[in-house]
């Protein structure tokens, strides 16, 4: 039987903003109709609890398989509680099962494998050694010497070098709305009309398009191994979660990228929701459902990691973000009824940091929404906030979702190349001791003059620095530019792809740590006096600092104007670089948990700052120095302009419960206000804590008390007791903002 | 003038409703003994003087953030010691749009701070204890002024939030709430009644500054303590909150 939605270009075209647009029933309404799990629901998820138990108890990885090379079909159906589950399919043959995947690295796996206990299947290492070529072996081929060394000495780090770089997030919405056949013959069809002269672009474009529509008949058989049949459109919502599911299901087999972001689907199934609930063939109890149980399947999803990657991406995140609500550039709101029962598993299945729940704020939202979203934020710190408004006026579409942490995607027209970040703290050092690292002295930077005198000029920093960043850019886009050409070349995200128009538009991603602190180094050298003392081979140990200098986090646009400048200067650098596949650049301010290396990898700072001691993540002001409260806080971080770092700027802002209000009541109202006036303000994003500073104390102590604890770091969620010892105590020195 | 400033909370939840900018000034009259600020007594204390352009401008900045209830509250310290300087500052916040609390003991009285209320949206009134004894041996000084403020904002139609700290053993006897509930019992311009609990979140500003903290021994409100007084001040009063 068919569903009969109202027509429109998507008829015609693959294209489902068309469809959504159409046939979106807004809801401006409250949470009063939302209800609990079923009795399956609750079934399923005990057996994941106690999968959970197990992962936990067996050092965070449940089980892997060293021999199986995953891949879309590779692996026989798995469920979890065949019975009582409305949605299946796992990663592999069992739940919390990690598959391994070499393309991106064998000598990764095999060491991911060693670190658990495990080794690889030598007939796969055997393969991936002598005859199939990895993404790995590829960027470390073609790395030149400079950027070996701004790699390992620290101000180049995390590259997506050897891990997958992840971030691509496919239209999966489309096999729910055309199916397989429809959307094997489009893209057989821009096949057909990728014709001659035959350049390199051209070629290479042919071969992708080939490679994706082999992905979409895998996709057919990973189908037919569950007993569905992918090859028609959806035909009732469950179908429809179902379909949507099994395409992300097939990315997640394939690829382990670092971020493998869902997209925007829930107010997309909404739509079939609705028709449902309309012909009395679903109730609100089962609409609830399948929701609850897609959103198991999501919190299930793993991937092989090694220690070297949870150094930089703490807590064993995979970043499927989902963006929630949000309104059309036409004023119309996104906000559906889905939209609340994507937040409503909070309740049912209690907080969780995966799915990454993002909430693309206006201040025109639905008012029961807005209060919804708070009341979720209070009770669970699951969820995160970014921009919506400043998103569609200043990159244009109202059809995005958020991959990774907070970077804008026009889903199924954009895609994005991730490129990890480097250290602006630990480049000022290098403006400072005349272009050697402060650590080892190595010459990182030729021509830089020496300062001077030990007591630092600030013109004379600046004009250092500025240079020292213009070489950073080159080196950071010679690394890029590697890296993706790389990554498609061994490790094409086929199945991703093949949800994604032919030939769309590229984001480079470039990003930077450490920004509070070359501010305020930069503000202590222009309004203290700072001396530096060095070494015997004249390197900075540490900075002596007399008289005040204002801080970032104080809405004093003295120091804070230094850091919308400092980030323009870099941005315009990075812009003037020639980028692989002409793919247009953007920068962020985020670090994910990197800023916990990437202080330990810094000399002392100008500002005070003692050697390695963690940054502050994001875009955050340094722990402590925020001293007139959290609004001024978030003032001096909505000052910084989407414009100059499109890829996102990270903001993740903790407070004590009390601190909202007095009663429940007043800390949802003051929630939503806060949100408001920072978004009202041009700020990007911002992550909501609601905790106390005991609880996660007594969360280090006692981990088995706190199996859910949920909390946002810097653009993603973790479980806390997942987290390092480290990583633990960095996330409780963090400005708490508590009364007076 | 400059203003003496002590200290800011750009997310103040507690001094006044919604999200308020709280301008904590220098110099108070009173020697509460319970004081949780006492860096803020003395006038000549370690503070900023404040251009008034520049609070106005945080103001301003922070606007968005005030949402529909919120805006600025002057605390302390006293803020009406500072009343002269204070009466240009209101004035342009007013022009602003700003929503203007004041958070006063109302022990202080003169021309400059009769126009200084005037300007003010709403009165945060602490009235530390009815019975004048027990107010003198509390604050070191008398409470008639406090009553005849309250009783001066009720005749000009100013509305007001009655606040009162509950110190065990110093102003939680229920008689002389019993004698404040019915003297208040009859305003029209009282539109909430704040119970603050007493804390010792400030002990260690007394150490720090070498003073000797005299209630030691007072333990914080349980709070079967702060319930009952909740449920006394209902019998007066229809809108009572526990801080």
């Amino acid at each position: 039987m068919t569903m009969n939605f109202k027509p429109g270009r998507w008829n015609h075209h693959v294209d489902v903003t068309d469809f959504v647009k159409t046939n979106i029933t807004p809801y401006v309404g409250n949470a009063s109709f939302l209800t609990g799990p079923t009795e399956r629901t609750k079934a399923v998820w005990n057996k994941c609890l106690e999968a959970l138990a197990e992962e936990r108890a067996n050092n965070g990885v449940r089980s892997l398989d060293p021999s199986t090379v995953s891949t879309i079909t590779s692996f026989a159906p798995g469920y979890i509680d065949k019975n009582n589950e409305v949605i299946v399919g796992l990663q592999t043959d069992e739940v919390l099962r990690r598959a391994i995947k070499p393309f991106g690295g064998i000598k990764v796996v095999e060491k991911a494998c060693r670190e658990n206990g495990t080794e690889v299947d030598p007939k796969v290492k055997d393969i991936f050694t002598h005859y199939r070529k990895t993404h790995n072996d590829g960027v470390f081929d073609a790395y030149t010497e400079e950027i070996r060394s701004f790699r390992s000495l620290g101000f180049l780090t995390g590259l997506p070098d050897n891990y997958a770089r992840g971030r691509i997030i496919g239209d999966y919405r489309r096999l729910a709305l055309y199916g397989l056949d429809r959307l094997i013959e489009a893209k057989q069809d821009d096949l057909r009309h990728l014709t001659s002269p035959m350049t390199d672009e051209r070629i290479r474009l042919r071969e992708e398009v080939m490679e994706q529509i082999k992905a979409l008949k895998e996709i057919k058989i990973l189908g037919e191994q569950y007993g569905l049949d992918l090859s028609r459109p959806a035909e009732t919502a469950q179908e429809a979660v179902q379909w949507v599911y099994m395409a992300y299901l097939a990315a997640v087999k394939e690829q382990d990228g670092a971020a493998m972001s869902l997209g925007n689907v829930s107010s997309f199934l909404d739509i079939y929701i609705e028709y449902d609930l309309a012909h009395g063939t679903l109730d609100e109890a089962h609409a609830q459902e399948l929701i609850d149980q897609f959103v198991i399947k999501l919190r299930m999803v793993r991937h092989l990691r090694m220690q070297a990657y949870t150094d930089i991406f703490a807590g064993d995140p995979t970043w499927v973000t989902e963006s929630i609500g949000g309104r059309f550039n036409d004023g119309r709101v996104k906000v559906t009824k889905t939209s609340f029962r994507f937040l409503q598993t909070l309740y049912n299945l209690g907080p969780s940091p995966e799915p990454n729940l993002t909430v693309l704020w206006s201040p025109q939202l639905p008012e029961g929404f807005k209060d919804f979203c708070a009341q979720v934020s209070i009770d669970t710190s699951s969820i995160q906030y970014e921009n919506d408004d400043l998103m569609r006026e200043v990159r244009g579409s109202d059809d995005y979702g958020i991959a990774c942490c907070v970077s804008y995607q026009d889903i199924g027209r954009h895609i994005q190349f991730f490129g990890a970040r480097c250290n602006l703290a630990k480049a000022l050092l290098l403006a400072i001791n005349g272009g050697r690292c402060e650590n080892t002295g190595t010459v990182m930077v030729k021509d830089i003059p020496v300062l001077s005198n030990d007591e630092l000029n600030f013109e004379e920093v600046l004009a250092n620095y500025k240079k020292v960043l213009k070489e950073m850019a080159r080196v950071y886009n010679d690394a890029m530019n590697i890296i993706h050409y790389m990554h498609d070349k061994y490790y094409y995200e086929k199945a991703q792809m093949a949800f994604v128009d032919t030939d769309p538009e590229i984001n480079l991603a470039y990003g930077v740590a450490g920004m509070s602190i070359a501010v305020d180094s930069l503000s202590a050298i222009k309004y203290a006096k700072v001396k530096a003392r060095r070494n015997d081979i004249g390197l900075t140990e540490g900075f002596d600092i007399e008289g005040e200098f204002p801080c970032f986090g104080n809405d004093d646009d003295r120091v804070d104007h230094l850091a919308v400048d400092l980030i323009y200067y870099f941005d315009e650098e990075l812009k003037k670089l020639p980028v692989y596949k002409h793919a247009k650049p953007t920068l962020s301010i985020l670090t994910i948990t990197s800023n916990v290396m990437y202080g330990k990898k810094t000399g002392a700072t100008p500002d005070g700052r003692a050697k390695g001691v963690a940054f502050a993540p994001g875009a955050n002001p340094m722990h402590g120095r925020d001293k007139n409260g959290a609004v001024a806080s978030l003032s001096s971080v909505a000052k910084l302009r989407y414009r100059d770092s499109q890829d996102g700027i990270s903001n993740t802002f903790s407070i004590v419960p009390k601190s909202l209000g007095v009663d429940r009541e007043s800390r949802i109202e003051n929630l939503v206000t806060l949100m408001d006036g920072y978004f009202v303000k041009g700020a990007h994003h911002l992550n909501v804590n609601v905790l106390n500073r005991e609880m996660l104390e007594d969360a280090m102590e006692h981990p088995e008390k706190y199996p859910q604890l949920t909390i946002r770091v810097s653009g993603y969620a973790v479980n806390f007791i997942k987290l390092s010892r480290e990583h633990q105590l960095e996330v409780i020195s963090r400005s708490f903002h508590e009364r007076m | 003038m400059a203003i003496k400033v002590h200290s800011y909370e750009s997310l103040g939840t507690y001094d006044g409703p919604g999200i308020r900018l709280v301008v904590f000034l220098q110099g108070c009259n009173f020697r509460c003994l319970y004081c949780a600020n006492p860096d803020t007594i003395n006038p000549q204390g370690e503070s900023k003087a404040t251009d008034p352009q520049d609070i106005l401008r945080m103001a301003t900045n922070q606007k968005p953030f005030f949402g529909k209830k919120g805006g600025i509250t002057f605390s302390g310290g006293e803020p009406t010691i500072q009343a002269k300087d204070l009466i240009p500052l209101f004035r342009m916040l007013k022009k602003e749009g700003i929503h203007i609390c004041l958070d006063t003991n109302g022990s202080i009285w003169n021309e400059d701070v009769k126009e200084l209320l005037t300007l003010t949206d709403l009165v945060l009134l602490d009235v530390k204890e009815f019975n004048d004894i027990r107010h003198r041996r509390l604050t070191g000084h008398s409470n008639a002024q406090t009553l005849e403020t309250a009783a001066w904002l009720e005749a000009n139609e100013k509305p007001f939030w009655l606040r009162y700290v509950l110190v065990p053993s110093y102003s939680s006897f229920r008689e002389d709430i019993k004698a404040l509930g019915a003297h208040f019992h009859p305003y029209r311009m009282i539109e909430r009644v704040e119970i603050l609990p007493y804390h010792t979140l400030g002990v260690h500003k007394y150490e720090a500054m070498g003073l000797d903290y005299q209630l030691k021994k007072v333990p914080q409100n349980t709070p079967e303590e702060l319930e009952e007084a909740r449920i006394l001040f209902e019998t007066y009063f229809i809108k009572v909150y526990v801080n």
